[in-house]
């Protein structure tokens, strides 16, 4: 990539060449099976192979699809699980970030917290779905809250331990600087683990969906996660359906905007 | 001649859970201004915990330690360079002004003339990753000095790099240190390393270190390191120094059984 074109030889051109074709053919082919499913599912539909009313079929989807855009409803709806999520996801990840630099901070408070982070972690948080509502209200806050609560803890458990993994030996050149404790945050602690902090973000992303659909089936009035259960509910498959594969394009496009915040960041 | 340090009675104990460490005992020593001294010593024998003494970063656990200098004034390089690869070259020699929140435009300068002086003026904008293992310790050093101690002390610097560099970058640093005029303290368990660089080489002792015997290094002064190690009285030296060691590893072993 450093060599300017015309420095190019031949033979490393051909090899370009070549594994630009090798690309090409995955991203085609990757296409072609994402078509060739719906339109082999579309088939068995149309041919009452499958029964369409409880498999549903792409073009019954469609309809449900324009049918729900033409009165906003479905903006309303994608716009109330979209906010749920951005909001879970982002205070989990402050929450975490800010929770492990103050164990990291504070050691005697680490090691006194430590055996109850472990047990949170391990509890499933679906379990103070109750306990939430009730405190919280059925309303969008204990939806948030559950998206926070479900990554949370383990985000300060990846971070910290990425904190303590950091080489002891560069702690020492920090304290040979005289830096003091903040500064050794800041300046060696924070940007060598900005990879770790990454990752931390791809799992939450993940997670806060999870936590936003979870929540929504538990109170919500709207939401694809309510639009999902009422579907179920109604027997409307298509709804269900439909909502789902906007789901997958939702969480797929959260996940790539983290790519993005990853490329800008670690050059 | 002005003493920079003067270690009377130094002792110091490791604790953990496991037990305790003895690494030094009862030692004593003074470094003279302008000197490069040099410390010679089995691995394992406490020589790193020696200058984290002399550094202030550790305090002994008896003994007096006395500086003419402040320890703000000590600059240290570890074993390995630890050069942050998010920052730039330039950025890594500045890092110590900007912890010590000493970053004048005079002080920069100073810093990126090292750089342009020692040949990795054109790598000031590049990674640590894109520099060879002997440029990186140069960076280092240069970190080190950017500071402007008094006083460097030198933790195996060489250790990790392959011998051919070792013998280049070995010179390289004493001729910084040289022309900075900067009193050092280098410790290795190089043998022809110290005499190829030091003025005087103290011999420890196995774990718990002690000083044997400084030795005073003949060969003339404003020597390289390279035509050091060529001298006729570099092999004499180095015998005398190995003999003062090898009997030391005898001990240890006599001890063990
Ligand atoms: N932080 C520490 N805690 C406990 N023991 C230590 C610690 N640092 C070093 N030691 C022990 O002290 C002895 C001397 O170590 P060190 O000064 O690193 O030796 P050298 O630099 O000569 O190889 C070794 O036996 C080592 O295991
Ligand atoms: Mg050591």
């Amino acid at each position: 990539m450093k060599k300017k074109s015309q420095e190019i030889s031949e033979e490393h051109f051909r090899y370009l060449k070549k594994q630009r074709g090798k690309t090409a053919f995955v991203v085609v082919m990757q296409v072609f099976l994402l078509v060739q499913f719906f339109l082999v599912w579309e088939l068995l539909a149309k041919y009452e192979i499958i029964d369409s009313f409880i498999f549903s079929a792409p073009s019954k989807m469609w309809s449900s699809f324009l049918a729900l855009a033409k009165d906003g409803v479905l903006w309303r709806h994608v716009s109330a699980t979209l906010i749920e999520t951005v909001v879970g996801f982002v205070s989990a990840t402050l929450i975490g970030l800010v929770v492990a630099v103050v164990l990291w901070s504070i050691e005697p408070l680490r090691l006194i917290l430590e055996p109850y982070i472990v047990v949170l972690n391990a509890l499933p948080k679906i379990a103070l779905g109750p306990i939430i509502i009730i405190w919280v209200g059925a309303g969008k806050g204990a939806i948030i809250v559950m998206a926070i609560l479900i990554s949370v803890i383990i985000t300060v458990i990846n971070i910290l331990n990425g904190f303590l993994s950091v080489d002891k030996d560069k702690i020492l050149l920090m304290k040979t600087l005289s830096a003091t404790r903040a500064q050794t945050l800041f300046k060696l602690v924070l940007p060598s683990n900005l990879s770790n902090i990454i990752a931390a973000l791809k799992v939450n992303v993940g997670m806060a969906w999870v936590g936003t659909i979870m929540g929504e089936y538990l109170v919500s009035r709207e939401g694809l996660g309510y639009l999902i259960v009422y579907g179920g509910q109604v027997f409307n498959l298509s709804l269900v359906m439909c909502s789902t594969v906007i789901l997958t394009v939702l969480a797929a496009l959260m996940y790539f905007c983290v790519l993005i915040v990853e490329k800008a960041v670690s050059r | 001649m002005k003493e920079v340090l003067r270690l009377e009675k130094v002792s110091h104990r490791y604790h953990s859970k496991s037990g305790e460490t003895e690494a030094i005992r009862s030692m004593d020593l003074s470094v003279n201004e302008g000197e490069f001294f040099g410390i010679v010593g089995p691995s394992g024998s406490g020589k790193t915990t020696l200058l984290s003494i002399l550094s202030g970063i550790l305090t002994p656990s008896s003994g007096s330690v006395k500086r003419s200098i402040s320890p703000s004034e000590i600059g240290y390089m570890l074993q390995r360079d630890h050069l942050f690869e998010w920052r730039t070259i330039e950025d890594n020699v500045l890092l110590g002004l900007e912890i010590r929140k000493i970053k004048t435009k005079e002080r920069v300068e100073y810093a990126l003339d090292l750089l342009k002086k020692y040949s990795l003026g054109d790598f000031v904008k590049k990674r640590p990753s894109e520099l060879s293992g002997g440029m990186r310790q140069r960076v280092a050093l240069i970190r080190t000095l950017a500071l402007r101690p008094k006083l460097v002390l030198l933790d195996e610097p060489f250790s990790a790099l392959d011998f051919q560099t070792r013998l280049n970058v070995a010179e390289d640093v004493r001729k910084i240190i040289a022309e900075e005029g900067v009193t050092a303290i280098l410790v290795t368990h190089d043998i022809s390393e110290a005499i190829a660089l030091c003025d005087r080489i103290a011999v420890l002792s196995a774990r718990p270190a002690t000083v044997k015997r400084i030795f005073d290094n003949t060969i003339e002064k404003g020597l390289s390191s390279i035509e050091r190690r060529e001298h006729p009285l570099f092999a004499s030296l180095f015998k005398e120094v190995w003999k003062e060691l090898e009997f030391t590893d005898e001990k240890e072993k006599s001890g063990d059984q």
